[in-house]
């Protein structure tokens, strides 16, 4: 077991969560982190499947990194990633049918996120299984961990609810107090993006850009 | 044709990619450093969207919706494949950019040296790949509103790239916090960019 969860395993898996994360330092998955962050539920459900589909498709690349030519890599890790996809997509179906029908298109959209590809790009091509999986799982859990804070303040002043149970009591809302609509609507995703990124690299000065 | 129209003007302003959707933020973010080589891109975009979009199209309608094997034999009444509709549809863009890709190198070799180096990239484009979702989703009644829609949603995204390249070549003389400069601030400019947009909502010809 030691040997499983080594220094370097660790370094992988936590590299992520903060100074390598994959949405505000690294930028990558963005569509998705915004698209689906209005309420908390479904931006968990996506966090999740995301991880899974990352951890898993960078399993299965990391399987064959040696035996892909490498000219047609991209189709490879493109096809391998659209069967997990439709795996999921299909689970979700079954399982969770409304989440699955708020996250609309943007299940589908997880074949085109650029947290996959980037991974399985600068990762899994030259690394062992376990050292790709733990890795897919510490990217997964930081663009997760982004997804829930921003769905989070989203749920609260957007609607003033959280999974859909309302938190803020209803004395407040007869004192006249009133929730912000601006913060469903698409572009106040981008403002929390920016300042969970504001924090993040006001703590982290090594991380500023120039 | 006043349908067309209609949904050309829609997907360009109302249902912006960018802004009401957020697809393809990625390379939005990455390349839109300066207004030539994000004008490049950005009709990289719509090249791709208007030909995978048709194509996509009639998979749909032909091969992978309930019922759509019809033409086959009656049998195939039930068959429902949309299941496959994934890997189709980002087989036929991975294979649709090569293509693309070497025609252009073939024919026009000055367009490869300004479009060339985007178009591999354009593959894992959350737009292009969205675009052919949202058709799904919306049902387009025939291949011409399928292709208006690719045309307007590739005209938008080039709308919104241009022009945050534009605000951000100018921002390169401002005096930004250091915790926002680059990523935080181009995100804020997005986001009011998005807002400003947002005044189009509810515009019908």
């Amino acid at each position: 077991m030691s040997k499983l969860i080594s220094d370097k395993t660790k370094a992988v898996f936590l590299g992520p969560l903060s100074k390598n994360n994959p949405i505000t330092v690294q930028v990558l998955g963005i569509c998705s982190a915004l698209a689906v962050t209005a309420k908390l539920e479904p931006a968990l459900v996506m966090g999740l499947s995301v991880t899974i589909i990352v951890a898993f498709s960078n399993v299965i690349i990391s399987l064959l990194r040696n035996t892909i030519p490498n000219r047609i890599r991209i189709i490879v890790q493109l096809v391998v990633v659209a069967a997990l996809v439709t795996i999921v997509s299909e689970i979700l179906k079954a399982f969770a049918y409304d989440v699955s029908v708020q996250l609309s298109v943007y299940i589908g959209l997880i074949i085109t996120n650029c947290i996959l590809m980037g991974r399985l790009e600068a990762f899994a091509m030259g690394n062992k299984p376990w050292e790709s999986f733990v890795d897919g799982l510490g990217n997964g859990f930081g663009y997760a961990w982004i997804l829930v804070v921003v769905a989070f303040f989203r749920e609260l002043f957007g609607s003033g609810s959280l999974f859909g149970f309302q938190v803020i009591p209803q004395a407040l809302y007869d004192a006249g107090y009133v929730n912000n609509g601006l913060m469903i609507l698409p572009p106040m995703a981008l403002i929390l993006v920016a300042c969970i990124i504001w924090v993040h690299r006001s703590r982290n000065k090594e991380l500023q850009e120039k | 044709m006043e349908n067309l129209a209609s949904i050309f003007v829609k997907s360009i302003f109302v249902d912006n990619m960018i802004f009401a959707f957020f697809l393809g933020m990625c390379s939005y973010l990455a390349v839109s450093k300066n207004v030539k080589t994000s004008m490049g891109l950005g009709i990289a975009v719509i090249f791709v969207l208007v030909i995978t979009l048709p194509v996509n199209y009639l998979l749909e309608n032909y091969v992978l919706k309930e019922g759509a094997l019809q033409w086959l034999s009656p049998s195939l009444k039930t068959m429902d494949l949309s299941y496959l509709a994934f890997i189709l549809f980002i087989a036929v863009i991975a294979a649709m950019t090569q293509l693309v890709e070497m025609v252009v190198e073939k024919f026009t070799p000055s367009l490869y040296a300004s479009l060339g180096i985007f178009l591999p990239l354009i593959a894992v484009n959350c737009a292009i790949m969205g675009g052919s979702l949202f058709m799904q989703q919306r049902a387009f009644n025939n291949v011409a509103e399928a292709t208006s829609y690719a045309l307007g949603s590739g005209v938008g995204w080039l709308l919104a790239i241009v022009g945050l390249a534009a605000i951000r070549e100018k921002m390169e003389y401002s005096d930004v916090p250091a915790p926002l400069r680059g990523l935080g601030i181009t995100f804020i400019t997005v986001a009011l960019m998005g807002i400003a947009f947002m005044s189009f909502s509810g515009l019908k010809i």
